[in-house]
């Protein structure tokens, strides 16, 4: 079935609850037409040159489209004051695990409201409405990542409480998820003590793209020989700005420092929409009073 | 990494790019790949060959510029050469390194008809 907002169809996306499907398709949003790859015709052909050919400069980034749609999405979360996160991580991070202790004690202080990424399967988004937070299932099919497309529809589909906090589960990948923007405020790159510490030299792009590293699983430290101090320094020579924080999200260690920082963000994003509509306030208030003093003039 | 959504990404823009320059058929692209973009020249090759079966870039040469890493040193205040992101800075050993080059993943130009 057709997409409603955009008309996107085929492909093997799937998002919870809406007959959506991804790729492949193309938006043109920029010049206000809609087109199907499919049904590209070559039009208007000029053939200057000796054989016909010719250089053409276009200078665009690849990933120029996915950028447009994480702007959007960005602007979405901004006005509702919504404090966006993506958790990354390798699969078997307990990055779920976490993600159900966080709602579950965030949900009586602020709104919640979760997307999950998974190649296959509702079981995330299971797990987290058994919490009694709203989720939703993005199922990427042999997608290896999120793109701000899908997140954009889940969006939609979600509507995401004012003034609260929406996490975004990526699919369990430590690489791809690093280079496909969002529209998050920030990537929070889950990393469990099981892993080995030099994990942050191997896959230097995720801790590159975080704000924050979450060492999961400390619990598990005094049957490990995994050294923190030199996993925090591995992580801080690819990204120096990286914040730490230590958590077991079975046994609680971290936990409130962890939701300290959620809340500091949300605060932030709730501010900043109040701000803005403060000045949007004012900005129409100043253009009311030149269109009656105008008015004034006429008469 | 991802070889096949920037293959479909490249693919999106050749096509958006022949309605407003109107050409018919593409022959050769060039991309510009930074040296820390994660992105393997040969997977890049391959889907580009896949993704582009039937499309108006069956056939078209894929030419790629590697752009070299660099950065900006905090306490040297200079430019420096690096190959990774965990590299520290050659001449005073420091990380705070802020990358300025090398994660370019763009399209430089085209050959077309």
């Amino acid at each position: 079935m057709m997409c409603t907002t955009c008309g996107c169809g085929g492909g093997e996306v799937k998002i919870e609850g809406h007959d959506h499907h991804g790729h492949p398709h193309d938006h043109h949003e920029d010049n206000g037409q809609h087109r199907h790859g499919d049904e590209f015709q070559p039009a208007h052909v000029h053939a200057p040159g000796m054989d016909g050919r010719r250089m053409v400069r276009i200078e665009q980034d690849i990933l120029a489209k996915n950028q447009r749609h994480a702007d959007t999405n960005r602007r979405y979360l901004a006005e509702r004051g919504v404090f966006a996160l993506n958790l990354v991580s390798s699969p078997g991070s307990g990055k779920t695990t976490l993600l159900v202790r966080t709602v579950e004690a965030l949900q009586h202080r602020l709104p919640v409201a979760v997307i999950e990424g998974d190649q296959q399967t509702g079981r995330d988004a299971e797990r987290i409405r058994a919490t009694g937070v709203t989720a939703l299932q993005i199922n990427t099919g042999k997608g290896c990542h999120l793109d701000a497309h899908m997140v954009g529809h889940a969006l939609e589909q979600l509507q995401p409480v004012a003034d609260g906090v929406l996490f975004i589960e990526n699919v369990g990948n430590l690489v791809c998820p690093a280079a496909f923007d969002l529209g998050e405020a920030h990537k929070v790159v889950v990393l469990s003590v099981t892993e080995g510490e030099d994990k942050p030299l191997k896959y230097p792009d995720m801790f590159h793209a975080a704000d924050l590293m979450l060492l999961n699983k400390v619990d598990l430290l005094p049957y490990l020989e995994f050294d923190v101090d030199a996993c925090i320094d591995y992580a801080r020579r690819i990204n120096p700005k990286l914040a730490v924080l230590q958590v077991s999200a079975t046994r609680g260690d971290g936990m409130a420092a962890w939701l300290e920082w959620i809340e500091g963000g949300a605060e932030q994003a709730r501010n900043a929409r109040k701000r803005a509509l403060r000045e949007r306030k004012t900005a129409l208030e100043q253009e009311l009073a030149a269109l009656q003093s105008r008015l004034g003039e006429a008469h | 990494m991802h070889e096949m959504a920037l293959c479909e990404g490249v693919l999106q823009a050749l096509e958006e790019q022949a309605e407003i320059q109107h050409f018919a058929r593409v022959h050769a692209v060039w991309l510009e790949i930074g040296a820390l973009a994660s992105v393997e020249p040969e997977a890049l090759r391959f889907n580009f060959d896949v993704v582009t079966q039937g499309t108006l870039a069956e056939g078209s040469r894929l030419e790629i510029v590697t752009v070299p890493a660099q950065a900006w040193c905090l306490p040297c205040g200079g430019k420096v050469s690096i190959r990774q992101y965990f590299d520290a800075c050659p001449q005073c050993g420091s990380h705070q390194l802020q990358v300025i080059e090398g994660e370019e993943l763009r399209i430089q130009q085209l050959e077309v008809e």
